[in-house]
């Protein structure tokens, strides 16, 4: 039994390899580039599909065609700080370095579509709803996801010691969690200015389906940015932390 | 097509500056993110 | 137990109680996350006396009715089971609308909603006009056909 190899117990890939910085730098720094250009590409085509194919709402005319970036924002929002709340308790569970890099590293890009969805909402609710904010559900408890990954990045910021860092920012992160059901279901639970959902995975989308496909492609394209983003951000972070390994000095030499 | 001219894709039926007011705040905030990015790679990798 | 095994159970421990935490902080405060009274709850006393609310629901069609003096509206807010009648001050929203959801926010004043902000409250459907058309053309069908059945 103990000649088993570690490759064997997970189908074949020793997933953990990748769990030590030395190893994930490179593996990031080759798959960044590549998620880059995957967004680009989506973003062209998701902007040509919104502006160009999908045609203008009945009820709101042009305006609507902010939605192709505040949905994908908005989605991307929640969706990034479940990531960094679930790499946060990773690395508060299993103790590995990594996973605090990665909830470290996906803060800011969390917080930046976050500011996406409130600025572009704000425009969007002026010419329709007649008011740039409301203090509804929706609208306070999105902002409130702002001030979470404010506090995330500023707690992080706050502690010289980066392990120390990763704990506290982790319990702050997850404690945050219990926002992301409030934003997705405030439009159910509670009377809001802000409309229902019009994408969910019960029902067909109650939207035209090439506005439905600019959409889908808009938000694909954010989720390939995120990633080469938090990727590069990774990286970054990585250098930074093991700068006195001898690894980092020895990969620093070879790009003189 | 919905678009006559380019006039009228800019006019965005009156609503341009909402909506283009959203998309160049977007793609602002993007190329600020990954010009950061660029900067923090540079420090990162100096000889301490 | 491992240390590991304690530090995942202290985690699940910490979130549950926070989940918890909420839930009890949220039913609490219920009262105050409404962001509108429908009419129906203004008729039952519901809404918050001798202070501003906002009362949401559908503009009635046919009730939107322009003052002599060219700058006060009236119209009635309904959620088809009551109706309120509103009168209001002001510059519109684009997307205000005969039968279509709508938001004010105001105090009552002898039965009557005075409206000092109007807001409009649009649904999650997008669809082309000519989608709308048709849409609007079938329950217009739908209807007579109703009426028909209905009146013999």
């Amino acid at each position: 039994m103990s000649s088993a190899t570690p490759q064997t117990a997970s189908g074949g890939i020793n997933w953990f390899k990748y769990s030590s910085p030395q190893t994930f730098f490179p593996l990031a720094g080759t798959l960044a580039p590549w998620f880059a250009a995957i967004a680009a590409v989506l973003f062209v085509a998701g902007l040509y599909i919104g502006f160009f194919v999908a045609p203008t709402d009945a009820q709101q005319g042009e305006s609507y065609r902010i939605i192709f970036i505040h949905v994908p924002a908005a989605w991307m929002s929640m969706l990034i700080y479940l990531a960094m709340a679930f790499w946060a308790g990773m690395g508060l569970a299993f103790n590995t370095r990594l996973s605090g890099m990665m909830a470290t590293a996906l803060a800011p890009t969390g917080a930046l579509f976050t500011f996406i969805a409130l600025w572009t909402g704000a425009l969007w609710g002026k010419p329709t709803w007649g008011t740039w904010w409301v203090w509804d559900a929706r609208l306070t408890s999105e902002l409130l996801l702002l001030f979470l990954y404010f506090g995330f990045m500023a707690l992080q910021a706050a502690m010289d010691d980066p392990r120390r860092a990763d704990k506290a920012g982790a319990v702050l992160a997850l404690v945050g969690v219990i926002n992301i059901p409030i934003i997705y279901f405030s439009v159910k639970w509670w009377n809001t200015l802000h409309q229902g959902a019009s994408v969910s995975l019960k029902s067909a989308p109650t939207m035209a389906a090439t506005m439905f496909t600019g959409m889908i492609v808009m938000v694909f394209a954010c989720w390939a940015y995120a990633i080469a983003a938090a990727l590069w951000r990774v990286r970054c972070i990585i250098l930074e932390r093991e700068r006195r390994s001898e690894w980092v000095a020895d990969y620093l030499e070879t790009q003189k | 097509m919905n678009w006559g001219s380019a006039g009228e894709f800019f006019a965005m039926g009156g609503k341009g500056l909402y909506v283009w007011g959203s998309y160049a705040v977007t793609f602002l905030c993007i190329a600020i993110e990954l010009a950061s990015l660029n900067l923090r790679r540079r420090a990162a990798g100096k000889k301490p | 137990m491992k240390p590991r095994h304690r530090r995942i159970a202290l985690i699940v421990a910490g979130v549950a109680g926070l989940a918890l935490a909420t839930t009890l902080v949220l039913q609490a405060f219920q009262q105050n996350l409404v962001f509108f009274f429908t009419p129906s709850q203004v008729a039952a006393n519901e809404a918050p006396q001798g202070r501003a609310f906002r009362v949401g629901g559908m503009v009635e069609k046919g009730s939107v009715k322009r003052q002599p003096d060219g700058v006060t509206v009236q119209f009635n807010v309904t959620d088809t089971a009551k109706t309120i009648q509103v009168a209001y001050k002001g510059v519109l929203p684009d997307l205000f609308r005969e039968g279509k959801g709508v938001v004010t926010q105001g105090r009552l004043e002898n039965g009557r909603f005075v409206a000092s902000e109007v807001l409009a409250k649009h649904d999650e459907n997008y669809m082309p006009p000519e989608a709308a058309d048709a849409v609007k053309k079938a329950q217009a069908t739908n209807q007579k056909a109703v009426n028909t059945v209905v009146n013999k």
